[in-house]
C-alpha cells in the first residue's frame, strides 16, 4: 500500500487460454484506489469488468504484473491468505443477490460473522445493526422467496456490510433491479460509503449506477481508456 | 457454524430427503438380508449343531482323533461321573448322549433264515426318557414315512429307502450284526417300530435310529459313549462362548498324555464347520460390500447433481471468505448427518421386515415331504448385529459418494465457482 491507497494496480494482465490460443480480458493496467471512495469500472460486456473486480477480490490471480488489495501483495496471495482477507476485509454484491435460499434474512446476513467465529450476541447486535442500514429489520424471519427483488439486493447489501469491511465490490448490483428499487440500493449503498468509509468499486454499465459513482474508470477490450473523479 | 449447516441441510428437501431415501432403501435391504443370511445359514449350523456337532462335543482323545470311523473300541468311559461334571461345571447347558454304529442289518423269512441284507449306519439317541429332546431336536416325528417312533427298547427306525429295499414293513424283524466295543461279534433283534427320511443320500441307503440304552446293551458300551453332545442355553450357538466352554472343560479335564481322557470341541472344531462359520461372515460383508458400493454409486451420483447445483452456494461462500477445504469439510459432516438419519429409518424398517420374516416361510409344501436335515421353514434371525450393520455401509456410502462428488469443488478454480454465481 502506497500514499493511502487501498489497492493498487500495476501492469496488470489477465488472459485466458481459449481452444488453442489464448483470450486477453485484461492488458497493461494501472490503477489506484482509495479509501472511502465510490467508484466505478464501466464497460460494455466483454470489456473486462467482472475479470477485474474478481483480481481486486483476491478470487482471481493476475497473468502479468502485480496488485496489492489491504496490504497482500497478489505475488505473496495464497488461497488460504486469499480467502482470510475475503472474509475479513471484503464484502462482495451481485447481480442476482446470491441469498441461501434455505435460510432466513436474519441467518443469511449473519453467514459472514459465523464464519468470522463472532459470539451468538456479538452477531445479533451486528446483524440487526445491518438489516436497519438498509430498513428490513421486519423482515427477518422471511425466507428469500418471499421478497421482493428490491428487497433481496438490500439483504445482500446487509450481508456485505455485517462485517463492516474495508472494501465492498459489486457486480452489476441494479441489473435485475427495476429503475425505483435502483436508486433506493444506491443510495443506501452511498449512505453507508460515507457513513461508514467503506470502499465501493463496482463494475456495471448502467447509467443509473453510473450516475451515482464519484470516479469512473472506463474499460474498453481491456484496457482503461479513462479514469475520471466526478465532483458531486 | 456446524448448526448452521446442519439446519440448513435439513430444510433443503432435495439435499436431505432424497438421500435420506436412498440411504434408507439400501440400509434396509442390508438389514434384511443380513438378518435372512443369518436366519437360513444359521439353521444350517442349528441343524449340524443338533444332528451332528452339538454346540459343543466331548469324546476321549483317541475317539476324536479317528472321528470319521465312528470307532467304538475307543469310545468315552465312565460317562454317568463326566455327565455329572459337565453338569456341575457348566449349569444350563443340556448333554446328550450319542452313539454312532454300524453292522449288517439282515432281513430274516418266515423261517428266520436270510431273505436280505445290507449294511447300515446308525444313531443311537434317547428315544425313550420322558426329559429327552433328541426326538424334537432331530425333527423324529415329522420324519417318519410309515409306522411310528419307538416306544420300546427293542424298536428300531429304518431309513425308508433301506427298508424298502430289504423289503420291510413297520412291524417286521431285523437282526443287527456289528461289533461291540471290545471287538465281539454282537448280535441283536431289532422290530422296525417305522420309517424314515433323512433327506441325505448317504444316511437315505443305510440309516438307523435306534434308543441308546438298547444299543449300548448291543455293542457291550456300559457307562461309555461315542460323544456327548452339549447345547448352549437358549439352544443359540455362541461361537466365543462356545470356545470358551471347551477351553476351560479341556484345561481342567483334558490330558495330552491320557488318549482316553476326555476332550471338548466346539462347533466350529468339528468337521468343516471353520469354513462354513468363515463363509457366513463371508457372505455377510460380501452384502455389506456390495450395498456400499451400490450405494456409494447412487450418493456419488446424486452428490454430483447436488453439487452442481450447489456450485452457485460454494461461489457464494467463497467468496464471502470460505476456504475450498471447509467447504469439503461441512460437506462430508453434512453427508454424515445423513448417513445417520437414513441408517436410522433404515434399520427401523429393515427389522420390522426382518421381524415379519422371523416366523419363516414354510417351504415344506415345496419339498417332497419333511426330512431330518431340512427344517421345512426358512426364516430370518434377529441378531445383535442387525441393530448396527446397516449403519456401515450407510454412512461410509454417503462419506464416501459426498467425498467423490465433492472433489469437484476442488478441481474447479475458485473464479469458476463464484462465476456460477453469475450463471
Amino acid at each position: 500500500m502506497r500514499n493511502g491507497n487501498i489497492i493498487t494496480i500495476e501492469k496488470l494482465s489477465k488472459s485466458f487460454p481459449i481452444g488453442g490460443g489464448e483470450f486477453t480480458a485484461l492488458s497493461g493496467i494501472y490503477l489506484t484506489f482509495e479509501k472511502g471512495e465510490f467508484s466505478g469500472i464501466v464497460g460494455p460486456s466483454g470489456s473486462g469488468k467482472t475479470t477485474l473486480l474478481n483480481i481486486l477480490g483476491s478470487l482471481d490471480t493476475p497473468s502479468e504484473g502485480q496488485t496489492n488489495v489491504l496490504g497482500r501483495a497478489s505475488t505473496q496471495m495464497n488461497p488460504k491468505v486469499a480467502a482470510k482477507l475475503r472474509k475479513q476485509h471484503i464484502g462482495f454484491i451481485f447481480q442476482t443477490y446470491n441469498l441461501l435460499p434455505v435460510y432466513t434474512v436474519y441467518e443469511n446476513v449473519e453467514f459472514p460473522l459465523l464464519l468470522l467465529k463472532k459470539t451468538a450476541a456479538e452477531r445479533k447486535k451486528a446483524v440487526l445493526e445491518a438489516l436497519e442500514w438498509v430498513g428490513l429489520t421486519d423482515k427477518i424471519k422471511s425466507k428469500p422467496s418471499q421478497l421482493s427483488g428490491g428487497e433481496s439486493q438490500r439483504v445482500a447489501i446487509a450481508r456485505a456490510m455485517v462485517k463492516k469491511p474495508d472494501l465492498v465490490l459489486a457486480d452489476e448490483p441494479t441489473a435485475n433491479l427495476d429503475a425505483e428499487n435502483s436508486h433506493h440500493i444506491l443510495q443506501t449503498m452511498e449512505k453507508l460509503n460515507q457513513e461508514l468509509q467503506t470502499t465501493f468499486v463496482f463494475a456495471t454499465h448502467d447509467e443509473k449506477v453510473i450516475g451515482y459513482l464519484r470516479r469512473i474508470i472506463r474499460l474498453e477490450d481491456g484496457k482503461v481508456v479513462s479514469d475520471e473523479n466526478i465532483k458531486k | 457454524m456446524l448448526r448452521f449447516y446442519i439446519k440448513g441441510l435439513f430444510r433443503d428437501r432435495s439435499r436431505s430427503l432424497m438421500p435420506i431415501i436412498v440411504v434408507a432403501i439400501g440400509v434396509t435391504l442390508v438389514v434384511l438380508m443380513q438378518c435372512w443370511v443369518t436366519g437360513v445359514l444359521g439353521d444350517m449350523i442349528v441343524f449340524n449343531a443338533r444332528f451332528a456337532t452339538g454346540h459343543v462335543k466331548v469324546m476321549s482323545r483317541a475317539y476324536s482323533e479317528n472321528v470319521d470311523q465312528r470307532p467304538n473300541d475307543l469310545a468315552l468311559l465312565g460317562t454317568d461321573q463326566v455327565l455329572e461334571d459337565l453338569s456341575n461345571e457348566f449349569p444350563g447347558m443340556e448333554w446328550v448322549e450319542r452313539i454312532q454304529f454300524g453292522g449288517l442289518v439282515d432281513a430274516p423269512d418266515e423261517n428266520g433264515e436270510t431273505r436280505a441284507q445290507g449294511p447300515g449306519g446308525g444313531m443311537a439317541i434317547d428315544l425313550l426318557s420322558p426329559s429327552s429332546k433328541e426326538i424334537e431336536r432331530l425333527n423324529l416325528e415329522k420324519s417318519i414315512v410309515r409306522g411310528s417312533l419307538p416306544t420300546v427298547p427293542e424298536e428300531i427306525l429304518l431309513s425308508d429307502e433301506f427298508a424298502t429295499k430289504l423289503e420291510l414293513e413297520p412291524g417286521d424283524q431285523v437282526t443287527l450284526i456289528s461289533t461291540t466295543m471290545y471287538g465281539a461279534m454282537s448280535i441283536t433283534n431289532f422290530i422296525v417300530s417305522g420309517t424314515i427320511k433323512f433327506g441325505a443320500a448317504a444316511l437315505d441307503r443305510g440309516g438307523m435310529v435306534a434308543d441308546i440304552n438298547s444299543i449300548r446293551m448291543a455293542l457291550d458300551m456300559q457307562d461309555a459313549t461315542g460323544e456327548i453332545l452339549g447345547y448352549l442355553p437358549g439352544d443359540e450357538y455362541d461361537d466365543l462362548q462356545a470356545a470358551s466352554i471347551a477351553a476351560s472343560f479341556n484345561e481342567k479335564y483334558s490330558s495330552e498324555a491320557d488318549e482316553f481322557s476326555p476332550v471338548m470341541l466346539s462347533l466350529r472344531e468339528q468337521n468343516t464347520m471353520t469354513m462354513y462359520l468363515d463363509m457366513v461372515d463371508y457372505f455377510k460383508s460380501m452384502i455389506i460390500g456390495i450395498f456400499m458400493v451400490a450405494m456409494a454409486i447412487v450418493l456419488w451420483n446424486s452428490g454430483l447433481l447436488g453439487g452442481l447445483r450447489r456450485y452457485g452456494e460454494m461461489g457464494l461462500r467463497i467468496a464471502i471468505g470460505e476456504e475450498k477445504s471447509h467447504i469439503y469439510r461441512s460437506l462430508i459432516i453434512e453427508s454424515v448427518f445423513i448417513g445417520f438419519a437414513g441408517s436410522v429409518v433404515g434399520t427401523a424398517i429393515g427389522l420390522f421386515f426382518a421381524s415379519l420374516l422371523t416366523k419363516g416361510i414354510d417351504i415344506g409344501g415345496m419339498m417332497q415331504g419333511s426330512n431330518m436335515m431340512m427344517q421345512g421353514v426358512m426364516k430370518a434371525r434377529i441378531t445383535v448385529d442387525a441393530y448396527y450393520i446397516g449403519f456401515i455401509p450407510g454412512i461410509f456410502a454417503t462419506a464416501l459418494g459426498t467425498a467423490l462428488a465433492g472433489i469437484g469443488i476442488f478441481k474447479r478454480k475458485t473464479a469458476q465457482l463464484f462465476k456460477e454465481l453469475q450463471a
